[in-house]
């Protein structure tokens, strides 16, 4: 409960009509994407403009209440849900585009942008933002950004933070800092751009960002490959990158996953194959044509059974789309998918996917793999109850020893979803105690009074890393 | 208002009745929030949104949230268009989850006297009885022809109404008289070569107000070379009841038109009204608990086809020459038919293919136009806003024609068109109608 004096600050501050704290509105900001997170927060608040973002956070800094900045909800770590109660901060006001700037190829925007729309407007000037969420359809760019997203593309075109070259941020104590420029070049001391992207919002408060743009590519072409093996596949994938080609989209789905999409896409998606590739390229007409060939020739070395075509932009965008649905496709099987994003040198995919395999088999779970794996990210989802408690135990060291597994490979916990409170357990595991040292440094230094976003990243308790027993 | 005692009770049954495995489905992606109206219209607020509803459902049954009067609020404001349902990943029923949660509010709050003595009159005293059906819009026939509507217009009696209302009464259509609506076919032959041979469920408003559609109906089945039988034991499909909190009698109604067609031997049960469409073919999910009736509702479900997708089938618009004088037509998707009965392209093909006719999609033709059953009188402000939103991408088609599938959609349309003043320019129709019309040209 806010003290009734915070509150009545607060409404000052936003107006009565965009503050919310009746039981309903707190109830529908309790939880994000992520199962088994979800803790009400006292007061929900829509502020207007930055001034008004600044003056809240005057506020919670003087009392100490905690502040959670929430885009559309879609992310998969626990990032939004307020596990410690407190203000949760929407921006559904700050929603618009404010520039396209053909001359320098950027866009300007505030946080509450829905990705998609974005991308659309920009596109419709030739313009190209590469980075694709699955969740871009409802996803907010600021989000994006705290998160620092990937996508289906980020193999040819990195993730969020690639894209991401201004910033204006409203600091804990209240002050409203710029970062970065519509700059190709600026060395202006620490790269705080950076150094916010994928911050989770435990830095600062993003209330408008300047976004790289390419030119858009001129033709795009994608393919399926099918495979009833399912390392041939993931070989074939670390085969494209030796050979030295970087397509567009490189994506991977098993065959529970495909089930499961198909189920809900009804596309005619092959079900009766162990794995399939997706394969994207863009680019000039005769660069595109040559690195499918040359990509289909390598699958089928690896023993693809067969190459599709997609026909038409359509088919394409068919497949896409029933791509991005994968996560929550798998929700048929069983009502609890609990996902992870653990990621590993592209050379090490087949190595990973085996690992995966081996270790759903040791803990008797249902494992559907899925992911981007022309990046090395992959997505094995555990499809379970979140009510059989002794499942769940299981599915705990199952993913403790994926994500041991990772890092063995010379990988990562998290590839793009974040660490929010579901991996920050784990998050010593990759950086060692002076790695979280070095963080816990620079987060006491900006947030002093820990109120932004507090549980997120940084966990009370580090788990003990398993030994994996190969 | 609920007091807290009824509250109390709404808790309990809740946590006995709400489907648990379907509330946990919901694994809260959120892919449903860009096809919602409410939560488009509120501005993006998460309350107004199947993802929220569901949540503030599931804490209901959690006891996270007590069910006040804001999260009642939340369930009343959602239409019930189900346009979240088709592009969720997980497949959460999200329309059965509402039902339920509508039943279960309603059966146990105490309605103010006038309230429940309207709803007692509409849900139990009117639908669920031809007869009296017939009576009431032969009261209203008489009302227009006998001069009293001339009289009512005059002297402003129509102003004693809400503003929406008082439009909706110039926008019925001409009633049919009592002895029309008595002598009703029980028996059509196919016209040619017979191919199939079909049931009609003629439904009980559109058998009445919409009398001329259903008949514009039959013919078309005629010929398409469908037998046409009519069983005159048929009664109202109960989508209003199922939907407005009165499931009891929606079960009662169910298990009647079950028993009025399951002799008859027919290819196909057909429907010409999105809403009633997509309550008969949920009828197995109605009485799933019921095993003496659950088998019946499947075999009754698997008969159940649109007149659109049936015409298509058949090939109707092949095999019959399709002319219209020269005009711009758009369609707007019954909700129900699109989203339930997954019924969306076989109306555009059969527009397409009259010659005359240029057709022209409009923008968000699958969302709701705020008509949503008796929502447009129940929540007239929010239905209002819908509506003005689908004029305006109606407008922008430059459309003469807007075209629909369903009699609660289609005097929305009319609603819309008058409420713009476009009444002489702009007409809404039933694509039967638009059908029939063609064929005559």
């Amino acid at each position: 409960m806010l003290a009734n004096e915070v509150r009545e600050k607060l409404i000052a501050i936003v107006s009565r009509e965009n503050f919310e704290d009746s039981k309903t509105e707190r109830l529908v900001y309790s939880y994000d994407a992520t199962p088994n997170f979800q803790s009400l927060p006292d007061a929900v608040i829509s502020p207007r403009n930055t001034q008004e973002v600044a003056e809240i956070l005057k506020v919670c800094n003087e009392y100490k209440v905690p502040i959670v900045p929430r885009g559309s909800g879609t992310n998969l770590c626990g990032g939004t849900c307020p596990t410690e109660g407190g203000i949760v901060l929407l921006f559904k006001q700050m929603n618009q585009i404010l520039e396209i700037d053909e001359e320098n190829l950027t866009v300007t925007v505030q946080p509450g942008v829905i990705t998609l729309d974005m991308t659309n407007a920009v596109e419709a000037r030739g313009l190209f933002y590469p980075p694709d969420p699955s969740s871009m359809k409802i996803s907010t760019i600021g989000g994006n950004i705290n998160e620092n997203s990937g996508g289906l593309r980020g193999l040819k075109y990195g993730v969020t933070r690639d894209y991401v070259i201004a910033l204006e941020v409203v600091m804990p104590n209240g002050d409203i800092i710029r970062t970065g420029g519509k700059l190709a070049k600026d060395v202006a001391g620490y790269d705080l751009t950076r150094l916010m992207v994928g911050s989770e919002g435990t830095l600062g408060i993003i209330t408008e960002a300047t976004l790289k743009l390419i030119p858009m590519p001129e033709t795009k072409k994608t393919m399926l490959a099918l495979y009833q093996d399912l390392s041939a596949a993931a070989r074939s994938v670390s085969k494209i990158i030796a050979n030295k080609i970087i397509p567009t989209t490189l994506e991977f789905l098993d065959q529970p996953t495909l089930k499961v999409v198909e189920d809900f896409a009804q596309i005619g998606l092959p079900t009766d194959v162990q794995a399939v590739l997706l394969i994207e390229q863009d680019g000039p007409a005769e660069v595109v044509e040559r690195d499918l060939q040359k990509m289909a020739e390598i699958c089928r070395q690896e023993q693809a059974v067969s190459i599709q075509m997609a026909a038409s932009e359509e088919e394409a965008d068919a497949l896409r789309t029933a791509r991005r649905a994968a996560l929550s496709a798998i929700a048929r099987l069983k009502p609890t998918t609990i996902l992870e994003d653990a990621t590993v040198p592209r050379s090490e995919i087949a190595n990973m996917v085996q690992a995966i395999n081996e270790i759903a088999d040791k803990y008797k779970l249902d494992i559907c793999t899925f992911g981007h794996a022309g990046d090395g990210n992959l997505h094995p989802t555990c499809a379970t109850d979140a009510r059989n408690h002794e499942e769940m135990e299981r599915v705990e060291q199952a993913f403790a020893e994926i994500f041991s597994k990772a890092i063995e490979l010379g990988g990562t916990i998290t590839g793009e979803h974040g660490v929010g409170a579901m991996k920050a357990p784990y998050l010593e595991w990759k950086l060692k105690k002076e790695g979280i040292a070095v963080m816990t440094a620079i987060k006491q230094a900006l947030d002093p009074n820990n109120i932004l976003n507090p549980g997120k990243v940084f966990a009370k308790d580090s788990r003990k890393r398993v030994v994996v027993t190969r | 208002m609920t007091t807290l005692k009824e509250q109390e009770v709404i808790q309990q049954q809740f946590q006995q009745r709400m489907d648990e495995d379907e509330l946990l489905n919901c694994m809260r992606c959120g892919f449903c929030l860009p096809t919602c109206p409410t939560y488009i219209e509120s501005g993006f607020k998460e309350s107004h949104s199947p993802r929220g509803r569901i949540a503030l459902m599931k804490a209901v049954v959690d006891g996270l949230i007590e069910p006040d009067e804001d999260f009642e609020r939340s369930l009343d404001l959602c239409l019930g268009c189900r346009a979240c349902e088709p592009v969720c990943p997980s497949g959460v029923n999200y329309g059965h989850l509402l039902e339920e949660a509508r039943d279960i509010i309603n059966q146990n709050k105490k309605f103010s006297l006038p309230a429940r003595a309207v709803r007692g009159a509409v849900f139990q005293g009117l639908f669920p009885h031809p007869e009296r059906m017939r009576r009431t819009v032969g009261l209203l026939g008489f009302y227009q022809r006998s001069g009293l509507q001339t009289i009512a217009r005059k002297i402003g009696f129509l102003g004693l109404l809400p503003k929406s209302l008082a439009t909706m009464e110039k926008v019925l259509p001409q009633m049919p008289s009592v002895k029309e609506m008595k002598n009703r076919p029980k028996h059509l032959p196919a016209l040619g070569v017979q191919t199939h041979r079909v049931a009609f469920f003629s439904g009980c408003l559109m058998d009445t107000m919409f009398l001329k559609t259903n008949d514009a109906t039959m013919k078309l089945l005629q010929q398409a070379g469908c037998e046409v039988v009519i069983p005159p034991e048929q009664v109202c499909c109960g989508a209003l009841h199922g939907h407005g909190g009165e499931k009891a009698t929606a079960k009662e109604l169910a298990k009647r038109n079950i028993q009025a067609f399951e002799d008859l031997d027919v290819d196909f049960i057909i429907t010409n009204a999105g809403g009633c469409g997509a309550f008969l073919i949920d009828y197995d999910h109605l009485l799933k608990d019921d095993p003496q009736w659950c088998n019946r509702a499947k075999a009754f479900t698997e008969k159940i086809k649109d007149i659109s997708e049936v015409l298509v089938a058949v090939d109707f618009h092949k095999k019959v020459k399709l002319t219209l004088p020269p005009q711009v037509v758009t369609y707007q998707d019954s909700c129900h038919l699109r989203n339930v009965m997954k019924t969306s392209s076989a109306p555009r093909v059969l527009l397409q293919a009259i010659e005359g006719v240029r057709y022209q999609e409009m923008k968000d033709a699958d969302r709701c136009c705020g008509s949503a059953g008796i929502y447009n009188i129940v929540e007239s402000e929010s239905s209002m806003v819908m509506l003005d939103y689908k004029m305006t991408q109606a407008k922008a088609t430059h459309a003469t024609t807007i075209v629909t599938a369903n009699p609660g959609c289609l005097l929305q349309m009319q609603l819309g068109i008058e409420r713009e003043g476009l009444s002489a320019k702009m007409r809404g129709v039933h694509i039967v109608d638009l059908l029939l019309e063609a064929v005559q040209e």
